[in-house]
């Protein structure tokens, strides 16, 4: 009984995580073919910002807001920039966003050094509340929260915003939405830096919970990969689901054989891609 | 200006490869004009031209009177040319309504009275309008391509192809529809179907090996032998 709920919990709160690291990756990939793989160090330098955010303010809300709102600045710089100039030569992209895992993650050690930085969770969430036999922190069940409430404004901007349409649109059939007078050029900034701000925000919610290290980024961008492989390029409920799949995965092989944690999500990814290399749940056809 | 559309010696390439070596087209205003060619000659790629999918190495396109030669497609599309691409192109994933929504301008007219238009025109598109667009067969996915180029209050339309692929009985009416639709547009059409092609054409161009080689008239095509036998193999 107690593993249970503990499990519950626990998996689900690592499954949030996941999303919100994944969900803008896969979103960008759909899109605009791009696969960020410096996506990860987004996600730390995410960290990074709301931990500085913290230190200056010492609000809990506007760490959250810098961590979201640094990166999408950052994602917009990125895309304008980096991204766009290589007008969509895919081996070309790779080498830059690999690079850029290096560039960023070197930075953060000159700026940072190599240690982690806490921070602590604001006071009315520290401390745990009983569920059953078992205490659950606080602030893993904030973690659940903010990643069901982020998956509910993603789906609602998808599903009923005109720009909504048009990134559904485009995932689906790039040339024609340009054909029917849309300035992809534009969807894909907004894109982006949208994709991107939520790596920021995972990252800034994730600083209470496991500090901001400089290898975190590296780290997580091997999770956000399999999410995209089991959900499905592209494809944002998929992207949703796989979180959930791969977040219960990981906490149930580790609390049990510690060791295999990351080997579990390994395994999964595989056994994805040789029965349905599509995904799990539909996506964009690889091409 | 009679011409709606004029190409002058537009050549494309895709790559690396060169494709088109020598487009010359004048579409008149109303009705329609029609692009003939065995496959691979080029139409496709001719009508990807004029709306800006691919970019022109050289010769120029001018719409209503303007050089329009470099513009990319989201620009032309505001200009009021709508396409209908040979693989239709829907968007799967959005309803019906949404394809529509998505596709209508500003300055592309009333937006009711413009659906209405079209709802009346292609009653299945009313039948399906909160559906996704997934659902529907090869007939109605052309339907619903045709439909969002005329959402707009466009000047001109690409259609390429709209008979591949579907059963006799689905090209019969669409051929009506077309006609119907060449009362209020424009149309550029690219069709191998002969009996849809000189059923909807006013005038007609071949286009061989990435260039046009023969103009002409629907009575001349309709009465000489030997231009259908030159160019169409028939
Ligand atoms: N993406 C592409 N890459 C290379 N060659 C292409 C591509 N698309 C078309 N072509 C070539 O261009 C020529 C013209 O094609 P297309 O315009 O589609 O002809 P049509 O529509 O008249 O059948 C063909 O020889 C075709 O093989
Ligand atoms: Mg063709």
């Amino acid at each position: 009984m107690n593993t249970v709920i503990q499990i519950v919990f626990y998996g689900l709160s690592l499954s949030m995580l996941f999303f919100l690291l994944s969900s803008g990756f896969s979103l960008i990939f759909g899109l605009m073919g791009v696969l960020n793989f410096s996506h990860g160090s987004m996600f730390m330098w995410g960290c990074y910002f709301a931990y500085l955010a913290y230190v200056y303010t010492g609000n809990f809300w506007l760490m959250l807001i810098a961590g979201a709102v640094g990166i999408g600045v950052m994602g917009l710089l990125m895309e304008k920039f980096l991204i766009r100039p290589l007008k969509g030569n895919h081996t070309n992209q790779i080498l830059l966003t690999f690079g850029l895992i290096y560039v960023l993650d070197e930075l953060a050690k000159i700026a940072f050094g190599t240690r982690a930085y806490l921070v602590s969770a604001p006071e009315w969430l520290q401390g745990s509340i009983t569920v059953g036999p078992e205490n659950i922190p606080k602030y893993r069940i904030f973690m659940i929260i903010a990643g069901i409430v982020i998956f509910i404004v993603m789906t609602l901007l998808l599903q009923k915003t005109k720009l909504g349409l048009i990134i559904r649109a485009g995932i689906d059939k790039p040339r024609m939405v340009q054909a029917i007078g849309i300035d992809v050029q534009k969807v894909f900034l907004v894109t982006f830096a949208l994709g991107c701000a939520l790596a920021g925000l995972g990252g800034a919610i994730a600083v209470p919970f496991m500090g901001a290290y400089p290898s975190i980024g590296t780290e997580q961008i091997f999770n956000a990969v399999a999410v995209v492989v089991v959900g499905g390029m592209g494809s944002f409920l998929g992207s949703f689901y796989a979180s959930l799949i791969l977040g219960f995965a990981q906490y149930i092989v580790s609390y049990f054989f510690p060791e295999l944690a990351m080997a579990s999500t390994l395994i999964i990814m595989l056994v994805v891609i040789l029965f349905k290399p599509n995904g799990l749940f539909g996506g964009k056809k690889s091409e | 200006m009679d011409n709606i559309l004029e190409m002058n010696q537009v050549e494309t390439y895709i790559g690396q490869y060169h494709i088109l070596f020598g487009i010359d087209l004048k579409v008149r205003k109303g009705g329609a004009t029609v692009l003939l060619g065995r496959n691979g000659g080029g139409k496709t790629t001719t009508l990807d031209t004029i709306i800006g999918l691919r970019k022109p190495s050289a010769g120029t396109i001018i719409l209503d009177g303007e050089d329009v030669t470099k513009l990319p497609a989201y620009e032309m599309a505001r200009k009021g040319v709508g396409y209908v691409p040979e693989d239709r192109d829907i968007f799967s994933d959005l309803t019906i309504e949404e394809n529509l929504l998505i596709t209508a301008r500003k300055n592309g007219g009333n937006y009711q009275e413009r659906l209405d238009m079209v709802l009346s025109l292609f009653p299945d598109m009313k039948k399906y309008f909160k559906k996704k667009a997934r659902v529907l067969s090869g007939g109605q996915a052309q339907m619903l391509s045709i439909s969002r180029a005329l959402i707009n209050d466009n000047k001109l339309i690409l259609v390429d192809e709209p008979s591949k692929g579907l059963a006799p009985l689905i090209i019969a009416e669409l051929m009506e529809k077309m006609n119907e639709i060449k009362q209020e547009t424009t149309i550029l059409l690219v069709e191998q179907n002969y009996e849809m092609a000189t059923a909807v054409g006013d005038y007609f161009y071949f286009v061989e090996d990435g260039k046009t080689v023969f103009e002409c008239t629907k009575e001349v095509l309709l009465q000489d032998e030997s231009v259908k036998q030159k160019y169409l193999g028939v």
